[in-house]
């Protein structure tokens, strides 16, 4: 990874171009033609830095519901619960952490039915402790990292 | 928002292709046209229905490799004012106010990413100063199981 590839992820991670050809108007921004853009660009992709170029959406938008969800696992078993986690394409996040709470996934659901059938569920099939933790109020959102 | 929206970011939520013209090839697989595509992009955009259009970026990958969840025990009456200080902090990415539980009673949430553990218990420490509350954890990410960005089915 050098300069150039660097300028670009600090270009895109903000406001991509929803243009026709929105990797020539980077490059009009970095000085780099298009093809340069696309080709450093597939691989910082490739090499997994780039994860995908996408919308983020805010599901409470659409009806639905998200929360954070903590649990607290005996160490011999995180594995076994992150799998059964992680099997549900609602969830989004899922960390180890250090903490009683050891545990930290997050959730969004078409409806608040479904997530709280989700909670549930997981409590059965994993018999631990689930604290569940909704936003109450958001003050920052954005994750953008300067490379 | 229609089912045309909902079927455009069905198509585009895991990514867009690297291609010259990546919005012809998403109205290409929708049979609508790349004009239509960006409309519509923009509008839910406009929205709020897309937060952000951009790239993912693994920042593991790029030496960031500390991941802190902060957590203070923020009295009710002062959540606002403590929110809003946090959030100016340039290190911190995300910043929450959570319901509180009766095993759970930290109930402001920042996370912090830094190239070091030290890193960001200095920022850590630097919040804590500003808003003169004590009461705190740091909860680090010791294993990432799963990070796949929020998706619609």
């Amino acid at each position: 990874m050098d300069r150039i590839d660097r300028a670009i992820l600090n270009s895109i991670q903000g406001e991509f171009p929803l243009a026709s050809r929105p990797f020539a108007e980077l490059g009009a921004k970095l000085g780099l033609d298009e093809d340069e853009v696309t080709s450093r660009l597939q691989i910082l992709k490739d090499e997994g830095i780039i994860r995908r170029i996408a919308p983020i959406i805010n599901v409470k938008k659409l009806g639905g519901a998200s929360t954070l969800v903590a649990m607290s696992v005996p160490l011999d078993k995180v594995d076994e619960v992150a799998d059964i986690i992680n099997a549900y394409p609602e969830v989004s996040h899922n960390y180890l952490r250090q903490d009683k709470y050891n545990i930290w996934f997050t959730v969004s659901a078409p409806s608040k039915s479904r997530l709280d059938q989700i909670l549930e569920e997981v409590g059965e099939k994993t018999g631990c402790p689930c604290l569940n933790l909704p936003t109450v109020k958001t003050f920052k959102l954005g994750v953008k990292f300067e490379v | 928002m229609d089912e045309t929206d909902r079927k455009l970011l069905k198509a585009t939520q895991d990514g867009i292709p690297l291609v010259k013209k990546p919005f012809a090839e998403v109205a290409n697989s929708l049979g609508i046209s790349e004009d239509e595509v960006l409309r519509r992009t923009r509008g839910l955009l406009d929205e709020g229905v897309i937060r952000r259009f951009g790239a993912s970026v693994a920042h593991r990958k790029i030496g960031i490799t500390a991941n802190a969840m902060c957590v203070w025990n923020v009295p009710d009456e002062r959540v606002d004012e403590v929110g809003n200080t946090i959030a100016g902090f340039d290190d911190v990415t995300h910043c929450y106010a959570r319901l509180r539980t009766k095993d759970w009673k930290h109930n402001m949430f920042a996370m912090v990413h830094g190239r070091t553990k030290q890193e960001c218990e200095e920022v850590a420490d630097r919040i804590t100063k500003a808003i003169g509350i004590h009461d705190r954890k740091i909860l680090f990410s010791d294993r990432e199981f799963k990070k796949t960005g929020v998706r619609i089915e």
